[in-house]
């Protein structure tokens, strides 16, 4: 328990602080329970990358005016605050990227692809989202690379004897698995799924996109070899994120992208490469972007996270227990550690429309495959309706839910 | 009648709990499989054509209550009707859901008509129409058609 100076958690001031919340959608106040899909951002945020923009901004590192060395700073500070969040003290090792997605190709390209060819394999879960299964299946096409998959159960949980099994007999070049599943809510064992890839000499890749937005990720703690997210999902803006790798492999990784940023020099005959990270920051980058997205680092540091945390477990629990109580609906992902993501079917309406009625009275959730079609297939579901929530909802939010998924299911009946 | 009365209107809501004609056809001559990857609805249309007539249409698949509302009036509307009379209708129609300056008349557009309350859901035209461009798929030989790309 940390001796903490913030000010105890309240959800309804933090509300304040995320202007878009307060409007109305079809005449009803916006329940905005789409958190997994992407997250609003604070005002601080959206200040600061304004504020950015009309006092100093500049493309950065090349320039040796005032305005190009604030902006560097500013770029540069905002990749330190970054690796501390994440718990590195070497900023090197964090590489901003557009997001999770291209993290993830990114590691396919310039850690794996030199090392794969026939015979050669990655280990996935079952419960993948497309980002961690099309770059893989990308490379198979390239270089007929395999993909071993560890099956998950009907709850949503990894089955961790086979994740061990796996591991040791198929010898992958990379592990890669989800921390949170945006599909089912399932917390996977990560420290132990690392642990076990450690002990069989395989490389981890851990997706963080889902589970940083809910607790503090450590990568001294977890010790993964590389995390992507997203800063979209992390209350910052779009097109950045962040791939962290350790030094050690990152160094001696080729390029992905080519061009300029990344090069110490240039002929036409030979160019050499930077170091890590510029070598895997090709061109401009999204400089307002990673600037936002320290911003909203700082904003989630400012508050007690835990506290936040438990809201949202309060959340979950009265949506689960509301949700579940109306005959004809079923609960989908009921593993053992769940963030506070609530997918759910209902026997006789389509999650499509659950999610327009839903519309209708200002409520927001997502409907469909989730980006997880090979799940959705192994469930047997065409897909769910989900609701997710962070830290901003309130109780009040999750029986207007429940009261409306009530009406929609008798609508249905 | 409100938009979302509108749109789920009685027809729909029954067509979609007591679908017409959902089954697979013994001996189809044509089909074609329909998705919209967008909400997961996934819905394939069986023909079987004879002496150039639709002597019987059935179909098959999960969706939502609009897509699975309309393949259902797909079937009933159009069973009986020519090849040629059914390219026709599948043009109407189509026409029917995006123009939202269309006058809709139930008595010449039949009970699909019940369907052009999507005119004020964009996002749930894809459903409305999804059986129907499979069907045009399946008379044209073609195996599979998607909402997206």
């Amino acid at each position: 328990m940390s001796l903490s100076s913030k000010a105890p958690f309240d959800p309804a001031t933090v509300r304040d602080d995320f202007p878009i919340l307060s409007q109305s959608i079809n005449g009803h106040p916006l329940a905005y329970l789409d958190n997994a899909a992407s997250t609003q951002k604070p005002r601080v945020v959206i200040e600061t990358m304004n504020r950015f923009y009309a006092e100093a901004y500049s493309n950065i590192h090349r320039g040796v005016h005032a305005l190009s060395q604030q902006a560097t700073e500013l770029y540069d500070g905002s990749r330190e605050v970054i690796a501390q969040f994440f718990g590195t003290n070497d900023s090197r090792e964090i590489v901003f990227v557009r997001g999770t997605t291209e993290g993830i190709n990114l590691i396919a390209q310039s850690f794996v692809r030199p090392q794969a060819g026939a015979g050669s394999c990655v280990l996935l879960t079952e419960m993948e989202h497309h980002a961690n299964i099309v770059p893989w299946q990308i490379l198979r096409e390239q270089v007929g690379l395999d993909l071993a998959i560890c099956p998950v159960s009907d709850e949503g949980d990894v089955d961790l004897s086979e994740w061990k099994r796996l591991l040791v007999e198929k010898k992958p070049l990379l592990a890669s698995f989800v921390h949170v599943s945006n599909a089912l809510g399932t917390i996977n064992p990560a420290k132990e799924m690392i642990a076990a890839a450690r002990k069989a000499g395989v490389p981890v890749l851990l997706d963080a996109a889902q589970s940083t937005p809910h607790f503090p990720i450590n990568v001294a703690e977890l010790d993964p070899d590389f995390l992507v997210m997203s800063g979209h999902k992390l209350f910052g803006p779009t097109g950045i994120g962040v791939l962290y790798g350790k030094y050690g492999h990152l160094s001696v990784m080729p390029p992905y992208q080519g061009g300029g940023d990344m090069i110490q020099k240039v002929t036409f005959e030979k160019t050499r490469f930077k170091a890590p990270p510029e070598r895997f920051e090709a061109g401009t980058p999204h400089i307002a972007g990673a600037i936002g997205l320290a911003a909203a680092v700082r904003y989630l540091q400012s508050l007690d996270r835990e506290a936040a945390l438990d809201h949202e477990n309060r959340l979950r629990a009265a949506a689960e227990e509301g949700l579940g109580g109306i005959s004809g609906l079923r609960l989908i992902g009921r593993a053992r550690h769940r963030a506070s993501v609530v997918p759910f079917i209902l026997e006789n309406a389509h999650p499509h429309d659950i999610g327009t009625f839903l519309d209708q009275k200002g409520i927001a959730i997502r409907s469909g495959h989730h980006c997880a079609q090979p799940l959705m297939r192994r469930l047997g579901l065409p897909g769910t309706a989900r609701a997710s929530f962070t830290f901003y909802n309130t109780m009040e939010e999750v029986e207007r839910l429940v009261d409306e998924v009530t009406r929609i299911e008798r609508f249905f009946r | 009648m409100s938009d979302m009365e509108d749109l789920y209107q009685e027809i729909i809501l029954d067509h979609n709990k007591r679908p017409r004609n959902f089954r697979l056809l013994e001996h189809p001559t044509h089909h074609a499989e329909g998705n919209n990857p967008m909400c997961g609805d996934e819905i394939e249309v069986y023909a079987r054509v004879e002496d150039g007539r639709l002597a019987e249409l059935s179909f098959q698949g999960q969706g939502c209550a609009i897509s699975r509302a309309s393949a259902s009036l797909l079937t009933e509307q159009l069973t009986g009707k020519t090849v040629e009379e059914a390219h026709a209708a599948v043009a109407d129609v189509l026409d029917l859901m995006r123009d939202a300056d269309r006058t809709v008349d139930f008595m010449n557009d039949g009970e699909i008509a019940a369907l052009t309350g999507v005119r004020k859901f964009p996002a749930r035209i894809k459903c409305a129409t999804l059986a129907w461009h499979a069907l045009e798929a399946a008379l044209n030989g073609e195996e599979a058609i998607s909402t997206e790309g």
